[in-house]
């Protein structure tokens, strides 16, 4: 059984079809990659998951169970994640207080496992430990990424859905955050991401699938996608 | 009036402001909460506020003529006070599940929820007019605090009931920002007033949060109510209109959305307005809630501790 099962979701906004029949599967222990352009319906996917926008039909199960008609709050409880689109970190509160804030769902497990997850956070990113009582909405864009990522860990998620994780960071973060990803995948998170830098995304990514225009248009390996002729064209920046 | 009369009533008047300023901030407290999580001014809040006072009157009339408890303000205040907010506070709920709730989940515009809150107004001040009838209802707050206690302060003559008041509201205010800033409620409060959709991927219930903000706004509004009603000893059904205009006008002043604003917008309302009764017109009392309002909005729409305002978030 899949960790994750989308079948014919379809979602709008208002009169906008923003995802138009997507099905999609997620493995437990994969890195899948959702690649495409500006507009495919990257994010809407994941707010669709996350219960954020809701399907006008279609499921989604996860852990072979229906969540497409759960309130957002209980798909979290069941161990999904999101690190989103342009961070959106709490800016008001401090770097503590938002890592705090992604243990909401796990606040009433014993301190000692609150414990634990603060230092693993911390392993993985020593410079967010510096941070801790700093307002998170005065970290540079790096750190900002580094918090979301824990804040997002502190759940400690089954599926970690990351709605471009590298974008707007210097190349020396991107690099970082891709190492990151990778080593949260073999400490046994199943990952979804979504990338505009679509050669790096491939390069840790088990399997990918290509958007447009809110339609799946391509699946495959990762290795089978980097290969093909059409999505080097299409995302991978070489000229037609 | 000479320079010498002046200085000797300013501290008397200080201390009336100051303990009217608590009250307002407390009442302040609600409107700025429920703005903070939902973005709408609650016009019934005010009334909220009359319901508390006469909630605090009917116990106080039952304990008063029951002779089960003395009237000691140790025994009695904290019985007014919990009765009053237990009421209030599930007045706020209601308000909250029937007549907003319903409005946002059916993606109201900023209008629809505001005018439900002046129908909310209306139909409170209305029920408590038909249940305790229309005439005025009198605190017996020398029952409670006789005439005789109190005492001079360097040259200030200071009741214990003034002491007690300003007590009572400044620790309920110490209390709201403990919750708000060190407990899980008060953490998703924040959340939910800073990005609602990331409060919800955070795992919080944001529409129960939003519920319990309600519920809490409510409940120190209540218990501004029945301190109110001891300070003035005299209440009615519509006396919610001006002071939850007062309060709105702290709140706008310390910035609304933000509760250490609510309360310093409350204390600085309290203190201008006795000053200006004193010193330029007693007639200009509620007059001066309105200036200090216009003059915010022209001046410094965001308050004195309030942020610029994304537009989205604007009034
Ligand atoms: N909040 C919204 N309101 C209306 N339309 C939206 C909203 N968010 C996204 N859309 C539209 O839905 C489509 C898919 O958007 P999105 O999922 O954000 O794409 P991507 O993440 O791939 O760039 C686009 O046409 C976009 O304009
Ligand atoms: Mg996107």
């Amino acid at each position: 059984m899949p960790l994750l099962q989308i079948e014919n979701l379809m979602a709008y906004y208002g009169p906008i079809r923003a995802l138009n029949d997507i099905s999609l599967t997620i493995e437990d222990g994969e890195i899948v990659c959702l690649l495409g352009g500006n507009a495919s319906g990257k994010s809407t996917t994941m707010k669709t998951i996350l219960g954020i926008v809701r399907p006008a039909s279609g499921s989604v199960r996860f852990g072979g169970e229906r969540i497409d008609r759960l309130p957002t709050q209980a798909i979290v409880m069941r161990g999904i994640s999101l690190v989103p689109e342009a961070r959106r970190l709490f800016g008001r509160m401090t770097v503590r207080e938002n890592l705090a804030l992604g243990a909401y769902a796990r606040r009433h497990a014993p301190a000692a496992e609150a414990d634990a997850d603060y230092d693993r956070i911390f392993s993985l990113f020593p410079r967010v430990k510096e941070r801790l009582d700093q307002y998170a909405g005065t970290l540079s864009g790096g750190e900002q990424q580094m918090v979301a990522i824990g804040r997002a860990l502190m759940a400690r998620p089954r599926l970690l859905l990351m709605d471009e994780p590298s974008m707007g960071l210097a190349p020396v973060f991107v690099d970082q955050v891709f190492d990151i990803i990778r080593a949260i995948n073999q400490q046994g998170t199943t990952i979804l991401v979504v990338e505009q830098n679509a050669a790096v995304a491939l390069s840790i990514a088990h399997r990918g699938y290509v958007l447009r225009n809110g339609r799946v248009v391509h699946t495959d390996t990762a290795a089978a996608l980097l290969a093909s002729d059409e999505i080097r064209r299409a995302y991978l920046g070489d000229e037609e | 009036m000479t320079f010498a009369d002046i200085l000797a009533i300013l501290p008397q008047q200080l201390v009336f402001g100051i303990t009217l300023g608590t009250a307002y901030g407390l009442i302040a407290i609600g409107y700025t909460m429920v703005y903070g999580v939902l973005f709408m001014i609650n016009f019934a809040h005010g009334d909220v506020f009359m319901i508390g006072a006469y909630v605090g009157w009917a116990l106080l009339g039952m304990l008063f003529a029951s002779h089960v408890v003395p009237m000691h303000p140790m025994i009695v205040l904290p019985l007014l006070l919990v009765g009053a907010m237990v009421m209030t506070g599930a007045i706020g709920l209601l308000l909250e599940r029937l007549a907003y709730r319903p409005l946002y989940q059916r993606g109201a515009t900023r209008l629809g929820p505001l005018i439900s809150a002046v129908g909310a107004s209306i139909f409170l001040q209305n029920a408590v007019m038909l249940i305790a009838g229309a005439r005025e209802k009198v605190y017996m707050t020398y029952s409670v605090f006789p005439r005789t206690w109190r005492f001079a302060v360097a040259g200030i003559n200071v009741s214990v009931l003034v002491i007690v008041i300003a007590s009572i509201a400044l620790l309920m205010m110490l209390g709201l920002h403990w919750l708000v800033q060190r407990t899980w409620l008060g953490r998703s409060i924040r959340a939910v007033a800073e990005d609602r959709e990331m409060a919800a991927v955070m795992g919080i219930d944001v529409w129960r949060v939003v519920a319990l903000t309600f519920c809490i706004g409510s409940a120190l509004g209540g218990a501004a109510g029945v301190l109110i009603g001891f300070y003035y000893t005299q209440i009615n059904f519509y006396m919610g209109y001006a002071a939850g205009l007062k309060a709105f006008t702290a709140a706008v002043l310390g910035g609304i959305g933000n509760v250490r604003g609510a309360m310093l917008g409350g204390l600085i309302l309290g203190i201008v307005e006795s000053l200006a009764v004193t010193f330029i017109n007693p007639a200009f009392k509620d007059v001066i809630a309105f200036v200090v309002l216009i003059l915010v909005l022209m001046f410094r729409p965001g308050g004195i501790l309030g942020e610029a305002l994304p537009d989205w978030k604007r009034v």
